[in-house]
């Protein structure tokens, strides 16, 4: 099987030459790079008890390895690995070495609280890297806060929240959606739009969000229908029909996991081809995870409006996928939340040695701000609502199963998980 | 309601609707004949059904590789070897099964729904560790792929047209195995009065076992075909699982014929009120009215009179 999910991974000293050799170019720009332990007493950078030794620092990570949700959680956890393997190679935090501890939430969201907890209150984890879905967040939440951990969440999600336990390191609702729209309008010339998704709360959030930017702020645009079809639904025939008779000029379908397939293979054959754009599919839901089992061949020229595409040309970039090739294998795809995840670790490095301390208080005071310029996906910088300002892109699928990227915005966009006349 | 829409295109909403109700019952039909047959006449709820499908999917899938790396030739006939494949593999574990598990539980009908929900577990392990945590894509032959338009409106798929056209095929074969074959007329003879049968000579072990291997096989079939249309990954099996239990459940278990009424009269229902409601809405209704009748008919559309 050419699919394999944990490949050996290298071993002795080719391995070290290599994190040596990244290390260099991913280091974080903040402080010095030679920090020592010594400098830096644990009695001094720890008074709240946490697991933290004279040479090493416990994080936790925290996501679903077996369950449905082990198809996409795989690859969180294989980039919070990388950034941490890269980090050690380069010294470690405050000179102390990151050890994990993983705790499976086995796709239950009961389960991730009480693992949550467990980390938090036995382990006494420094910090957690994990959850994906909103209801396995909701479910931490208040173990975080009770107990005062903190979080770094990597999954693009439906906004309308902020936690001070929480950095989230995907994009808030407005981040991908707006920008994606107000695209396809200036240069597509999109005035009609049919939009369909799972029914649950981020696609008819985020199908909300859309509805009112493309009703209030796009010239001329109207929806021409709105859709939702239960988890795991496999047949789209009578929406295809639908679409066909309505004429829209954008499909915006944010259908999830394996529904996706379903909807592009039907739509194909259907003889409603995406690469043909009449009419165009817009997504933000398929990154090139998802793009392994729907096909390249069947959502070629679908666009997805995103952060991250792992077909990004910049330095950082190449470093980060020619890293994560090395360590999990060479056939591996690199999605959007992944690149997410393997942002957690870092930035918590940053914060953690901008503070002088692992104290969760601490750290959460020096989070604003925090930047980090080796992002895979570019510059990013923390905002005051601990979420990230970071860049959106539109991306066209190949039918290699990667995404050219066509767009990106000019600026930085500012987080808002709370927008005003969107709700 | 309706008055959003012109009369050719009412006319058109109408032909493609009863095509899109037509291929949902293809595809209710594939995947619910293989659990009847079992759940029908031997009494096992089967929970891994889905599982058997999968094999068949995870089957193709290889098929396909197979073909592309050593005969791109024949790559665009591929399906049908597939298929035979499919069959085989999801009809060898099904006989093995059988012969493990099943066969101990006969007089425990309820276990059977435990053992057979265990089995599916693993097996959903078993694939995550062999094909790995993701989908699979299977590429599909060009000519499966676009449709066929009838007028300026009307197209149908002809992924679906080749569905329609299997699903006919193995209900067809089975027909002809339950009411024109000798090992039919045994099984038939096992579920109407088990003892009984065995006492004239029917090796129902024997029996059995087959029983179980061709619903699993079926099941593998139908797994097959819906590579073209849905997602091959370790728990897309556990998508179609309530939907073939509803199917088999409001025929009457133990008719086939209710099995294939209940396809078409569910698929039927969701389809047309699919396109005029939202799809989510069409589904509630669906199990709404389901359940109501059920209420009404706790035997289900159709049943066998069974001596008791």
């Amino acid at each position: 099987m050419s699919d394999k999910k944990f490949p050996a991974k290298m071993t002795g000293a080719s391995r070290r030459a290599f994190m040596a050799g990244t290390a260099a170019m991913t280091a974080s720009l903040f402080l010095p790079k030679s920090l020592r332990a010594a400098d830096f007493p644990t009695a001094e950078v720890n008074t709240t008890g946490l697991a933290v030794t004279d040479d090493t620092v416990t994080i936790g990570i925290l996501h679903s390895v077996t369950g449905t949700m082990a198809i996409s959680e795989t690859g969180s956890v294989q980039a919070e690995k990388l950034a941490i393997e890269q980090i050690n190679a380069q010294g470690g935090i405050l000179g102390r070495k990151i050890e994990y501890i993983q705790e499976d939430g086995a796709s239950d969201w009961p389960t991730f609280a009480e693992k949550a907890r467990k980390l938090l209150v036995n382990d006494k984890v420094a910090s957690v890297m994990g959850c994906w879905t909103s209801a396995s967040r909701k479910a931490v939440l208040p173990v975080f806060e009770q107990h005062n951990g903190f979080l770094y969440y990597p999954t693009f999600y439906e906004g309308l929240e902020q936690s001070p336990n929480v950095i989230y390191t995907g994009q808030e609702a407005t981040q991908q959606i707006i920008a994606g729209l107000d695209w396809v309008s200036e240069t597509k010339g999109a005035k009609s739009f049919y939009l369909l998704g799972s029914d649950y709360i981020w696609p008819r959030t985020s199908n909300k969000i859309a509805r009112k930017h493309i009703e209030n702020f796009l010239p001329d645009s109207k929806v021409v229908g709105e859709e939702y079809y239960p988890l795991g639904h496999t047949q789209f025939n009578s929406v295809i029909n639908k679409i066909r008779l309505r004429k829209p000029d954008v499909i915006y379908a944010i259908v999830v996991g394996g529904s996706n397939v379903a909807f592009y293979k039907q739509l194909k054959a259907a003889g409603i081809d995406p690469a043909g754009e009449s009419p165009m599919v817009l997504t933000i839901s398929v990154t090139e995870d998802e793009i392994r089992g729907i096909g390249g061949e069947n959502i070629e020229g679908t666009y997805a409006c995103m952060k991250y595409f792992q077909s990004l040309q910049n330095e950082n970039n190449l470093a980060f996928v020619k890293a994560f090739k090395e360590m999990w294998g060479e056939d591996i795809v690199i999605g959007d939340v992944t690149q997410a995840a393997y942002l957690g670790p870092w930035l918590w490095k940053a914060a953690v040695e901008k503070a002088g301390s692992f104290d969760v208080d601490k750290v959460r005071e020096a989070s604003p701000g925090i930047e980090m310029t080796t992002a895979p996906e570019g510059y990013v910088k923390i905002h005051e609502n601990h979420h990230l300002w970071s860049k959106t892109r539109v991306g066209r699928a190949q039918a290699d199963g990667q995404y050219e990227v066509v767009f990106e915005t000019a600026e930085l966009v500012e987080p808002d998980p709370f927008p005003e006349g969107y709700q | 309601m309706f008055a959003d829409y012109s009369m050719s295109e009412l006319g058109a909403i109408f032909a493609m609707q009863g095509f899109a109700g037509l291929i949902l019952f293809s595809v209710f039909v594939l995947m619910a004949l293989g659990l009847a047959i079992i759940f029908g006449q031997m009494g096992v709820i089967n929970m891994a059904h889905g599982e058997f499908m999968i094999l068949g999917a995870y089957m193709t899938y290889l098929t396909s590789n197979l073909f592309e790396a050593y005969l791109p030739g024949l790559f665009s006939m591929y399906f049908f070897v597939a298929m035979i494949i499919a069959f085989f593999a999801s009809g060898l574990l099904g006989l093995f099964v059988e012969w493990a598990m099943i066969r101990h539980l006969y007089k425990r009908p309820l276990d059977t729904l435990l053992a057979t929900w265990g089995l599916s577990l693993i097996l959903q392990q078993l694939y995550r560790s062999v094909f790995g945590a993701r989908e699979v894509g299977v590429s599909i032959p060009d000519w499966m792929m676009g449709s066929l338009p009838l007028t300026d409106l009307v197209e149908i798929p002809i992924n679906g047209i080749f569905v329609m056209v299997l699903a006919v095929t193995i209900s067809l074969a089975v027909y002809y195995l339950m009411f024109r074959s000798s090992w039919g007329l045994q099984v038939r003879a096992i579920s109407q009065n088990r003892v009984m049968a065995d006492a004239v000579g029917i090796n129902t072990a024997w029996t059995d076992r087959l029983t179980f291997g061709i619903g699993c096989g079926v099941a593998g079939v139908a797994g097959s075909a819906f590579t073209m249309i849905g997602s091959t990954g370790p728990t897309a099996g556990q998508l179609y699982i309530v939907d073939t239990f509803l199917v088999v459940v409001f025929g009457g278990a133990g008719s086939l014929l209710g099995t294939i009424a209940s396809a078409f009269s569910i698929s039927q229902a969701q389809s047309i009120m699919e396109f005029f409601l939202s799809g989510s809405m069409a589904k509630v209704l669906t199990l709404l009215i389901v359940v109501g009748i059920l209420m009404i008919r706790p035997q289900g559309l159709f049943t066998l009179k069974l001596r008791k």
